[in-house]
């Protein structure tokens, strides 16, 4: 007889009970994996960071432009490898609710710098022969069944008229972490348009892109780019690509917070219904320790038998809650690709998941215990019959 | 006269109620004999439980000393008391106390599971002991599967499958209809006689302490009589 078999047994002693407990577990572990999970995608943006970008943009607020004039002075200073620029468009897609990130950038060197961003070699050449052309990642064109050569219209909000674009590539990620979702077209061609337009909005930027080739020297760099345009009418505010996306997440702290919050109140909650679980369990069951204890099992079997049974149910609800956290986050992440595009389990999610299985588990398990090997004996006999 | 395996020296126990405490056994003094079957008597709160459950060590004395087969059991720390109960002392309970998930096999093994037997050993010793109690063919039943006379025998069989110096008994026909009650006796008094165990069982059954060759009497925890049964 092994001791995994009494265990098991004694776990499904009450099918309905341990049935429904484990069912609890099960959802918890899916909503915090769940919750975990859209925390991660909150922060996907800042993970896939760079160490090897920069940002730069106007030192009042990222809604002031900087000029055009400023990429060759970024050039020249040392350290900067590679320099892009580029504006957020902000355009929407026949209408608002079709929301995705959409910008206006120079092609050869943006792609350079963003090495994640995978274009097969003819459809960039395609790119950069066409200032029409945009890039659509893959989920995205997926998402509006867009196809090679198909046209794309955006309607301004930033830069107001109908702006027609003729898809020439798709990108994929490099892995499971790049955002598939985002669009952009030649900073050229708004240019132009904007010219057109004589709106004196032309010529001038949102922001640069700057490729350093030895991250270590990011702050020095940082330093020497806001020096150089020091004093001027447009001074710069120059940061880690990591440091300027947080900026944007740490506006959104609070909600960041309350999800964290709710994820392990929703472990603290399913800790009292297992510890429930398991008293019971414990108080019905006060005779067989005694007994166990009358035949001479010490201290520690009583306790392994108690912990084991809580670990059966918390395991067995983890191990479900695990599972079906995969295509629970794949639904969800679908559903909610426009505002999350970067939704994947996480390793981390998952060992998080198990901590928290364990955690419950061994807490609920601890009171019980502490009857069950207190109680004396002749005590503990006396509750049969 | 063999020499005693049980020696009972001015042992005292009392319980507290409340603020209250209760005095249950008083200076009780007594030796069994080797091989002996013992009748402990007398009515509800006597102390005859109280008492079987200090010889067993499942219980500590307040006052006295108990030693059984040389060992001061009142001296030991609780895992050695442990250890040592599950060497020397088979129990059989009033309500069977068999483990419901486990099987009349399973049941009957437990006691071994602390011991160094290899599952090959383990099982020879199980089959053995279920033969004693003549239940070699309800060895895969759960307790729920059998009767109260077949719960109790397997109880029997799990309480002498480590072959240990002492079986007591509460009550053990106290649950059973009279012809099961008779089997268990009967059942008993053969490993009593044939295989020279000590036991000690606590009745209120007169029948059932007529199988007994001594019988003592406790009343208001003091020891009252001690007669040697006619056999």
């Amino acid at each position: 007889m092994h001791i995994i078999k009494l265990l098991i047994r004694n776990a499904f002693r009450h099918k309905l009970r341990t049935g429904l407990t484990i069912l609890g577990i099960t959802v918890a572990i899916l909503a915090f994996g769940l919750l975990r999970t859209v925390i991660d995608a909150w922060y996907a943006g800042v993970e896939a960071s760079s160490a090897n970008r920069l940002v730069t943009r106007n030192a009042i607020s990222l809604v002031f432009p900087l000029p055009l004039s400023y990429k060759e002075k970024i050039r020249q200073i040392e350290g900067v490898s590679q320099v892009s620029w580029g504006n957020w468009f902000g355009g929407i897609y026949i209408e608002e609710k079709n929301f995705f990130p959409n910008f206006a950038v120079d092609p050869r060197t943006y792609l350079e710098m963003y090495p994640e961003f995978r274009l097969p070699p003819d459809q960039m050449s395609a790119v950069l022969r066409d200032r029409k052309a945009a890039v659509a990642g893959r989920k995205l064109a997926e998402k509006y069944g867009w196809k090679i050569g198909d046209s794309v219209t955006l309607k301004g909000t930033i830069f107001p008229g109908n702006w027609e674009f003729v898809l020439k590539g798709i990108y994929t990620g490099r892995d499971k972490g790049t955002d598939e979702t985002q669009f952009f077209f030649h900073w050229d061609y708004l240019n132009e348009g904007l010219r057109k337009a004589a709106s004196g909005r032309s010529d001038t930027v949102g922001f640069y892109m700057i490729g350093i080739a030895n991250p270590s020297l990011a702050a020095p760099i940082s330093v020497a780019v806001d020096s150089t345009f020091r004093n001027s009418l447009a001074e710069t505010l120059t940061e880690t690509e990591r440091a300027f996306n947080l900026s944007f997440v740490a506006m959104t702290d609070a909600i960041v917070m309350a999800i964290q919050a709710v994820s392990f109140v929703v472990i603290i909650i399913i800790l009292a219904v297992t510890a429930n679980t398991m008293a019971m369990t414990a108080r019905e069951r006060i005779g067989e320790y005694a007994v166990f204890k009358t035949l001479g099992f010490r201290t520690y079997h009583i306790a392994g038998l108690i912990f084991g049974e809580s670990y059966v149910i918390t395991m067995t609800g983890t191990a479900l809650g695990i599972l079906l956290t995969f295509p629970a986050a794949e639904a969800f992440g679908d559903a909610m690709s426009q505002y999350l595009p970067v939704f994947i389990v996480d390793r981390e999610t998952i060992l998080m998941d198990c901590a928290a299985g364990l955690l419950v588990g061994t807490l609920a398990a601890v009171i019980p215990t502490w009857r069950a090997v207190t109680i004396r004996i002749a005590d503990g006999l006396r509750r049969i019959g | 006269m063999p020499p005693p395996i049980v020696s009972i020296e001015h042992v005292c126990k009392s319980y507290r109620r409340g603020s209250q405490i209760v005095p249950v056994l008083e200076d009780i003094t007594f030796d069994i004999p080797e091989g002996e079957f013992l009748a402990l008597m007398g009515p509800s709160g006597s102390g005859k439980s109280t008492l079987l459950n200090l010889i067993a060590g499942i219980d500590a004395v307040d006052a006295g000393t108990i030693r059984i087969g040389g060992v001061d059991i009142t001296q030991l720390a609780e895992t050695d008391l442990a250890q040592w109960r599950a060497l020397h002392v088979g129990f059989i309970f009033q309500f069977y106390n068999l483990i419901p998930v486990l099987t009349a096999f399973e049941n009957v093994e437990l006691p071994l599971l602390l011991t160094s037997l290899s599952k090959k050993e383990r099982q020879e010793h199980v089959s053995l002991a279920l033969e004693v109690v003549n239940l070699s063919d309800r060895m895969d039943h759960y307790p729920s599967q059998l009767s109260g006379g077949q719960q109790q025998r397997v109880a029997i069989a799990r309480a002498v499958v480590t072959d240990p110096s002492i079986l007591v008994a509460d009550e053990p026909t106290g649950d059973l209809d009279r012809k099961s009650a008779e089997d268990i006796l009967e059942l008993m008094e053969r490993l009593n006689r044939e295989s020279g165990k000590t036991i000690i069982l606590v009745t209120h059954d007169p029948r059932a302490a007529k199988r007994a060759r001594s019988v003592l009497h406790l009343e208001k925890g003091v020891l009252n009589a001690h007669h040697q049964a006619a056999h």
